[in-house]
C-alpha cells in the first residue's frame, strides 16, 4: 500500500517536471538568443540596428529595416491574398458546405497544411516566379514580394480557415436560429449575427496566421529574392512594388548564418530577438482575444 | 440607397416586401456563389501543387533514384538514398525525445492540474508558467528554433552539425504539437472512466496508467504522428542544425541532410528542379500517407469513445 502511494507521490513530480520543460525550453531560447546577440546590441546599438537601412556584414554595418520592410510587406500581401480566401473557406465549411463537398474540402485543407514548406518553395519556383515573370515591368525578376505573398497565402490558408471554422461553430445554436426564425435569409444571418458573434475568435485567427507569415523561411528564401533593398515601386505604378525583391528577417538568418562569424553573427542572432519579441506580441494579442472569446 | 434602406425597415408594405425579398435572396445566391468558390479555389490550390509536383517528380523517381547516394556535382547527381536514411534516423531520434515529456507535460496538465485546490497556491501558478510555455513555444517560429539549436547543442554542447543537436532542436519544435494532441486526447476520456478505476480503490497513476491511458491512445499516437509529419517536412531547423552533408550518418554525432533539406539544397544551389521535383514528390507522399494515418486513427478514437 504504502509503496503505491510513494510511486504514485514521485511519478507526480516527474510530471510535474515534464510540463515545465516548455517553459524552461522558452526561458533557455530567450536567454540563448539574447546572450548570442548581446554584442550586437551593445556594439551596433538598437535604434541603428532597427532603423539602419545599409546591411552590408563586410563593412561591419548592420541595419534591419530592409529586412523589417521586407517581412512587413510581404505578410500584408499574404494577408490581402489569403484571409478572404481563407475567411471564405470557413464559413463555407462551418455553415454553407454539404456533407459532401465539406468531406473534399476539409482534407484538402488539412493537407495544404502538412505539405512541406520547401515543397511549396520549390512550387513557386518553378511555376509561380516565370508567371509572375511575365508581367511586362522593367526591372521584374519574377522573384519578389508578389510571388512570395502569393506562396505565403496559400500556407497560411490552413491555419486562419482551422481556427475561424472553429470560431464560427462556436457560435450557440439559438442565435443562429432566433434570427432564421425572424425571417433573414441565411446568409443574413451569418452576415449579421454569426460572424459578428465569432468575431474574436476570427480576428485571432487572422492574427496567429499573420504570426505564421512573419516566421516562414524556407519558401520565402526560394522565391523573394532575397536583395538587401527596402522594396520600392519598379516605375511609377506603386503596385509594381511588389515585383520588387526583397528579404524577410527570417530569410536573413537563415541565408547568413551558415559562413557568419564574430559581430556579424551575433547581429543574425540580433535579427532572431527582433523577429521573436515580434511574434510574441502578435501571438499574446491573439491569445487575449481568444480568452475574451470563452470567457 | 436611400431606397433600399426605406425598403427593408418598412416591411408592411406588401409591394416593398416583395421586392426586398427577391433581392435578398438575390445577394444570398451570389454570396453564396462566392463561398462555394472559396471552397474549389482550396481544393484547386491543393490539386494543381500536389499534382504539378507528382507529375513532374514520377518523371525521376526509379528505383536507381531511391537507392543511389546524391554525388552532389552541379546538376545534383546520383539518387536519394543517404537522405532517406538521414530522415528514417532523426524521425524516431526526435519524437523519442519529444514523445515522453510532451505525454507526460499533457498528463500532468489535465490529470493533476485539473483536479488542484485553492490550498496548493505554488503549485497552481507552477500550472499557470507551463501552461504559458507551452502556449508560447507553440508561436515560435521554426528559424529561431534553429538559432537557438545552433547556440546551444552546436556550439555550446559542442554537439557539432549533427544528427543529436538536429533531434534536439527538432524535439522542441514539435512538443508543443504532442502536448497539445494529447491533452485533447485525454479530456475526451469519460470522467467515469476515472471515477470506476479510483473507486476499485487505485492511486491515481493506476487509473492514469491503467485506464486513462490506454482509453486515450489513438489519441496521443495522432499527435506522435503528427510531429512525424513536421520532422519530415520541416526545413529551417535542420538546415542550421543539421549540417547538410549528403554523406550516410554512422553515429549521432554525424551531420546529414533530410530530404526536405536536400530538395533546398537541389533547387537553391545546383538548381537541378527535375531532382528536386523528384524528392518533393516523394516528400508529398510522406505527407499523405500521414495524414491517412492520421484520419484513421481520429475515426476510431471517436467510434470507441462513442462505442464506450
Amino acid at each position: 500500500m504504502r509503496a503505491r502511494y510513494a510511486i504514485d507521490n514521485s511519478v507526480r513530480y516527474l510530471l510535474l517536471f515534464s510540463a515545465l520543460i516548455s517553459i524552461f525550453i522558452v526561458f533557455l531560447i530567450g536567454l540563448f538568443t539574447l546572450r548570442e546577440g548581446w554584442a550586437a546590441f551593445r556594439g551596433i546599438g538598437l535604434v541603428q540596428l532597427l532603423a539602419g537601412h545599409v546591411w552590408r556584414p563586410g563593412r561591419e554595418e548592420f541595419g534591419l529595416l530592409a529586412m523589417i520592410a521586407g517581412s512587413v510587406l510581404v505578410t500584408i500581401g499574404a494577408v490581402a491574398l489569403g484571409v478572404p480566401l481563407a475567411l471564405g473557406g470557413a464559413v463555407f465549411l462551418a455553415e454553407v458546405a454539404p456533407r459532401r463537398a465539406r468531406d473534399l474540402v476539409r482534407p484538402a485543407v488539412e493537407l495544404l497544411a502538412g505539405i512541406p514548406s520547401v515543397v511549396y518553395g520549390l512550387f513557386g519556383m518553378v511555376v509561380l516566379v516565370p508567371l509572375v515573370r511575365r508581367i511586362p515591368v522593367p526591372g521584374n525578376t519574377g522573384y519578389g514580394l508578389l510571388s512570395a505573398s502569393i506562396v505565403l497565402a496559400v500556407m497560411i490558408l490552413p491555419t486562419i480557415t482551422n481556427i475561424a471554422e472553429d470560431a464560427i461553430r462556436a457560435v450557440p445554436k439559438e442565435y443562429k436560429e432566433g434570427s432564421l426564425a425572424l425571417g433573414t435569409t441565411y446568409w443574413q444571418t451569418i452576415v449579421g449575427v454569426i460572424l459578428p458573434a465569432a468575431r474574436s475568435g476570427i480576428v485571432a485567427a487572422i492574427i496567429l496566421g499573420l504570426g505564421r507569415a512573419l516566421g516562414e523561411t524556407m519558401a520565402m528564401i526560394m522565391v523573394i529574392g532575397n536583395s538587401v533593398i527596402i522594396p520600392r515601386p519598379l516605375n511609377a505604378n506603386p503596385l509594381t512594388l511588389f515585383l520588387s525583391q526583397a528579404r524577410t528577417l527570417t530569410g536573413n538568418i537563415a541565408v547568413e548564418i551558415s559562413y557568419a562569424t564574430g559581430l556579424h553573427e551575433s547581429a543574425l542572432f540580433a535579427t532572431g530577438v527582433v523577429l521573436f519579441v515580434l511574434i510574441m506580441l502578435i501571438n499574446s494579442l491573439a491569445r487575449l482575444l481568444m480568452r475574451r472569446r470563452v470567457s | 440607397m436611400r431606397e433600399s434602406r426605406v425598403v427593408s425597415l418598412v416591411t408592411t408594405r406588401k409591394k416593398g416586401r416583395k421586392a426586398n425579398v427577391s433581392r435578398r435572396h438575390l445577394v444570398q445566391k451570389l454570396a453564396f456563389g462566392f463561398l462555394w468558390l472559396t471552397g474549389l479555389v482550396v481544393v484547386a490550390a491543393l490539386l494543381v501543387v500536389v499534382g504539378y509536383v507528382l507529375l513532374q517528380g514520377a518523371r525521376v523517381i526509379t528505383p536507381e533514384f531511391l537507392l543511389t547516394p546524391p554525388r552532389g556535382g552541379l546538376s545534383g547527381e546520383g539518387g536519394i538514398s543517404t537522405t532517406i536514411v538521414t530522415t528514417l534516423y532523426l524521425v524516431p531520434l526526435t519524437i523519442g525525445i519529444a514523445t515522453p515529456l510532451g505525454v507526460g507535460a499533457a498528463v500532468y496538465l489535465v490529470e493533476y492540474a485539473g483536479e488542484m485546490q485553492g490550498n496548493e497556491g505554488v503549485l497552481l501558478r507552477l500550472v499557470e508558467v507551463a501552461r504559458f510555455g507551452v502556449e508560447t513555444l507553440s508561436g515560435v517560429p521554426s528559424i529561431i528554433f534553429g538559432l537557438f539549436g545552433y547556440a546551444l547543442f552546436v556550439s555550446a554542447l559542442n554537439f557539432g552539425f549533427s544528427l543529436l543537436s538536429a533531434a534536439l532542436a527538432g524535439a522542441c519544435l514539435i512538443l508543443p504539437t504532442i502536448i497539445r494532441t494529447t491533452e485533447e486526447a485525454l479530456r475526451a476520456v469519460p470522467r467515469s472512466y476515472r471515477e470506476g478505476s479510483l473507486a476499485l480503490g487505485a492511486t491515481q497513476w493506476q487509473t492514469i496508467w491503467g485506464v486513462v491511458l490506454p482509453a486515450a491512445l489513438p489519441g496521443i499516437i495522432t499527435g506522435v504522428v503528427l510531429g512525424v509529419g513536421r520532422v519530415v517536412s520541416e526545413t529551417a531547423v535542420f538546415y542550421v542544425t543539421l549540417g547538410g552533408s549528403y554523406k550516410m550518418p554512422t553515429s549521432l554525432l554525424h551531420g546529414g541532410r533530410t530530404m526536405a533539406l536536400h530538395l533546398y539544397y537541389l533547387a537553391m544551389d545546383t538548381r537541378a528542379f527535375d531532382k528536386a521535383m523528384g524528392t518533393g514528390a516523394i516528400l508529398v507522399l510522406s505527407i499523405i500517407a500521414i495524414n491517412a494515418i492520421i484520419n484513421s486513427l481520429s475515426r476510431r478514437l471517436t467510434l470507441e469513445l462513442k462505442g464506450g
